[in-house]
């Protein structure tokens, strides 16, 4: 439990953050991509500065082994991806029931 | 043997709060199975806007840009209110928990002003099941972030009375892991609700 982050690691994260946020805006404004493309790559930006806040703000590496905040985490992102593919999924299905 | 007992004592309480941050990650877990449920809800109603208003009417960019990087920095700041506690000064450590809370506060500020602008402009929870999700998502954040800054306030009292003790600092590191977990959610509420909304 010794190891709480340093100034540098926040700093990095910030940096990082930042940048990952103000790119995808600016593709979005700018409308550089096809529509699909431009989901991808902003969702995939996304996931980036989640990662990037869990080690460099959240420090999810830390602690005593075993992990088990990084496996309850796995299990809970199981969990989400589920509930939303699952949703977005079965839904499509709407407009042939109805 | 005093010694002993005192060193047991602290042996003890570390392994306390071991498990009590733990449990903490255990309730963050949770809370993204619910944030996810929300998100499951609002990419299901998205098109569902009766026919009416879409959120490309209403989203403003400079709003919720100015409302991600408020939010962001004050991630960052809670980060350093946790170095400085780490290094033992209290002082620096209540500047940036204050610092930090007034950047929450212009937060839930913003997305207020946002809201009622948006009622005003005729969209309310009401208008359509897109914005039922919309609000019900955005708000659910909001009010974690409420929930967040009466809590900070507390700890930073309690941080004046007490001074940094195993207690307060246990308080601390798990407030600012609630923070920065408010911070991730809004990434996607950014990228899923506001970027994909402007589009």
């Amino acid at each position: 439990m010794e190891n709480h982050g340093s100034l540098k690691a926040y700093t990095i994260g910030f940096i990082f953050s930042i940048i990952l946020t103000v790119i995808p805006l600016m593709l979005v404004l700018n409308h550089v991509f096809a529509k699909n493309i431009l989901l991808a790559s902003i969702l995939g930006m996304a996931l980036l500065q989640f990662f990037i806040q869990l080690f460099f703000f959240m420090h999810i590496k830390d602690g005593e082994k075993p992990r088990y905040n990084v496996m309850a985490l796995i299990l809970g992102i199981v969990f989400v991806i589920t509930i939303v593919a699952g949703s977005i999924w079965i839904m499509t299905f709407n407009s042939q029931v109805q | 043997m005093a010694y002993a007992t005192a060193h047991h004592e602290e042996h003890h309480d570390e392994h306390d709060e071991g498990i009590t941050v733990m449990g903490f990650w255990l309730f963050l877990v949770t809370d993204c199975i619910l944030f996810g449920a929300l998100f499951a809800t609002y990419a299901v109603l998205v098109n569902h806007t009766a026919s009416g208003l879409t959120g490309k009417e209403f989203f403003e960019v400079p709003g919720f840009v100015s409302e991600t990087f408020i939010l962001l920095t004050s991630s960052f700041t809670s980060g350093l209110a946790v170095l400085s506690m780490h290094k033992g000064k209290i002082k620096p450590l209540i500047g940036w928990l204050i610092v930090t809370l007034l950047l929450g506060m212009c937060f839930v500020g913003l997305e207020i002003h946002e809201f009622q602008t948006m009622v005003h402009e005729g969209a309310t929870i009401s208008t359509s099941a897109f914005f039922t999700a919309f609000y019900t998502l955005v708000s659910t954040h909001g009010l974690h972030v409420s929930v967040g800054i009466i809590w900070m306030i507390s700890i930073t009292i309690q941080l004046k009375r007490y001074g940094i003790t195993s207690v307060t600092k246990r308080k601390v590191t798990i407030i600012s892991l609630y923070w920065h977990f408010l911070d991730a959610v809004w990434i996607f509420l950014y990228t899923v609700v506001y970027l994909m909304g402007v589009m």
